[in-house]
């Protein structure tokens, strides 16, 4: 017992009275149980969400661009939110699993499975937005240098578009090896315990043959470490990437040099809301709260505040900035965002974003799962706005008055928009129902040290 | 040479590591240790070297970086330099800021994939292939040991019936 020792400050992260084999049974109980009336309910909002998306995509692709919100001046705007948005959601899951294996910080374990699942799920969103957005999809391909019959057309290495195509395809490829060889043990654990023939061949497809000798251990911890020490920077550079898009033109409004950080942050302050709405609700159906307990979702409350106070420094230095630069245009940029026809839109961001992550400060606040949820939610709907405002606002106002316009949306773009949100519900949906949602090989190898029934068993029963 | 193994079943993470130290202090080879999650400091009892996995991530990333360098410079500078936006690319040294994102995307590209194919090569995983855990319990809480039989069978199941182990088979192993 002593080589688990544990201080015993530290809260435990596995409730109850758990052996090895209750967090096998309970990692596998949603797999192998039925789905609830609820599980179907959602799956059909979140399929005909989806259906409704592909309707529009079908239609703006055989139609054309034109059926899009677009005009001359607002030439990007709710294709590129979304996708900015999708992006910065996928990058909790990167940050638990990757950043926080790095430090060590146990608690990732009940969580980060769930959390790389969104992520890969989000970004397949994220991804779907630029590839529309060229029109003609069926040359989507013309973005990888790849040799072509006109010899020398090859891409432009130059452009910050070309690079996040290099950086959301490598962070899209590494998480899912990442997310995979972590299942591995998860589901090798399923096809011992499967029953039925079918469950037992997939499962054993799925695991690869895993049998968990000690040198595959071995490998497997320095291989998790490896791809966490690649997955950090890789995680900070995509979104650096992402808002070079904007940075390295000469917007005002976006040619910014604090972009890259403000937007890493943003992209952790979206993510991990997104990962507490999510879990709030799989811990309640698939009977998790003994691993996701409220001591995660408290910690994941405290990674918001600090993020979401660091994207309100971030506002507020661009407006300083702004002002302090003379640029007449860039403070006229920031001047239209806050006081200009977009202004409800300036306080849904700042009202979202900069105050409400500060109810966090209050313990009652941050540990009430309730709670917890809606500000997840208004998070959310908060991030969606920077982005909206950071695009738009820019844009509608150029150089030129007699250009100057408005952006409206119109139902394809919602649509489009609805679709994505629908089609990574179906994917989350099916994932809770049919993978480990926990990583439960992980989970075990922390049982004796973080366990409830351990930890009293060692610090003596002062309660 | 016999290939006959004793599998000595344990169904504690600490009680295993106790036996896996007693069976090398009695100069028993141990084959093989099948655990359900990475139970810390057995491959150093177990007398296993350290793995070399982490070296070779190293090397496909150099890999993936002169790769980027070599690719880009090719591309943008040999064979069609143009000028874009002002900014000609007639000069790697003048361009190379401007590849640096892709310079590094590409070295953690072939690090981390090349590293993973490297892993599931060397420890046997991939698609369709049989799992060979000889018991089905080793993925949930159970540990097995697996010790060469080499010489005296009963005295060697004798000893390790003092091990703390719980179920004890003997078996071929091929």
């Amino acid at each position: 017992m002593s080589s688990h020792y544990e201080a015993p400050i530290r809260r435990p992260l596995i409730d109850g009275d758990k052996s090895y084999h209750d967090i096998s049974v309970d990692v596998a109980a949603p797999v192998e149980g039925k789905a609830i009336k609820l599980w179907w309910i959602a799956f059909s909002i979140a399929l005909t969400a989806f259906l409704w998306g592909i309707g529009c995509i079908v239609y703006t692709i055989g139609t054309g661009i034109g059926v899009w919100g677009l005009n001359k001046t607002v030439g990007w705007a709710w294709d590129i939110t979304n996708f900015v948005w999708w992006v910065g959601i996928g990058h909790a899951g990167t940050l638990i699993s990757a950043v926080l294996l790095l430090f060590r910080q146990k608690w990732r374990m009940g969580i980060n499975r769930s959390a790389e699942a969104m992520t890969i799920f989000s970004v397949i969103q994220a991804g779907l937005f630029p590839v529309i957005h060229m029109g003609r999809v069926w040359n989507a391909h013309f973005v990888l240098p790849l040799p072509n019959q006109f010899g020398t057309l090859w891409t432009n290495f130059n452009s910050p578009l070309l690079w996040d195509v290099f950086a959301i395809s490598t962070y899209l490829s590494v998480s899912l090896v990442f997310w995979w060889t972590g299942l591995l043990p998860d589901f090798a654990m399923l096809r011992d315990r499967a029953i039925r023939p079918f469950q037992k061949k997939i499962y054993g497809l799925l695991s690869f043959g895993w049998t968990g000798r000690a040198k595959d251990w071995q490998r497997f911890e320095e291989v998790s470490l490896v791809l966490a020490g690649l997955a950090t920077p890789l995680v900070l550079s995509v979104h650096t990437i992402v808002s070079f898009d904007f940075a390295t033109s000469v917007i005002p409004g976006w040619h910014t040099t604090i972009f890259p950080p403000y937007f890493v942050a943003g992209a952790v302050f979206s993510g991990f809301a997104m990962v507490n709405t999510l879990l709030i609700i799989m811990r309640k159906v698939s009977n998790l709260e003994a691993y996701i307990t409220e001591q995660h979702i408290e910690l994941m409350n405290i990674v918001i505040m600090i993020t979401g106070s660091i994207v309100g420094c971030a506002y507020i230095t661009e407006l300083f900035i702004a002002w302090y630069s003379g640029v007449e245009y860039e403070q006229y940029a920031f001047l239209n965002r806050a006081t200009g026809p977009y202004w409800w839109a300036y306080l849904f961001m700042m009202s979202c974003n900069v105050f409400s992550p500060q109810f966090m400060w209050f313990k009652r606040l941050r540990t009430s799962i309730t709670f917890s949820f809606i500000i997840s939610i208004v998070v959310n709907i908060g991030m969606w706005f920077e982005r909206f405002v950071i695009i738009v606002t820019s844009l509608h106002r150029d150089y030129l008055p007699s250009s100057w316009t408005m952006f409206s949306p119109t139902f394809v773009d919602i649509g489009i928009f609805i679709g994505t949100i629908g089609f990574f519900f179906v994917l989350f949906l099916l994932y809770a129902r049919t993978f480990p949602v926990i990583a439960q090989a992980e989970v075990k190898s922390i049982l004796k040290a973080s366990g409830e029934k351990y930890k009293k068993l060692r610090d003596g029963n002062h309660e | 040479m016999s290939n006959k193994v004793v599998q000595a079943m344990y169904n504690d993470d600490d009680i295993l590591m106790d036996a896996v130290k007693e069976v090398r202090a009695a100069n028993y080879h141990i084959e093989e240790v099948y655990t359900p999650f990475p139970v810390h400091g057995l491959d150093k009892a177990m007398g296993l070297k350290g793995t070399r996995i982490a070296i070779t991530a190293f090397m496909y990333g150099c890999v993936g970086l002169v790769f980027s360098v070599w690719m880009m410079n090719y591309m943008m500078i040999e064979q069609w330099p143009q000028d874009i936006g002002g900014k000609p690319s007639f000069a790697f040294v003048q361009n190379m800021p401007a590849f640096v994102p892709i310079m590094f995307e590409m070295t953690v590209f072939f690090a981390a994939h090349l590293m993973v194919i490297t892993f599931y090569m060397r420890s046997r995983l991939w698609p369709f292939k049989e799992a060979e855990n000889p018991d089905p319990r080793t993925t949930d809480d159970m540990f097995v040991m697996e010790v060469i039989v080499d010489g005296n069978e009963a005295e060697l199941i004798a000893f390790l019936e003092k091990t703390g182990t719980v179920e004890i088979k003997v078996t071929e192993k091929h």
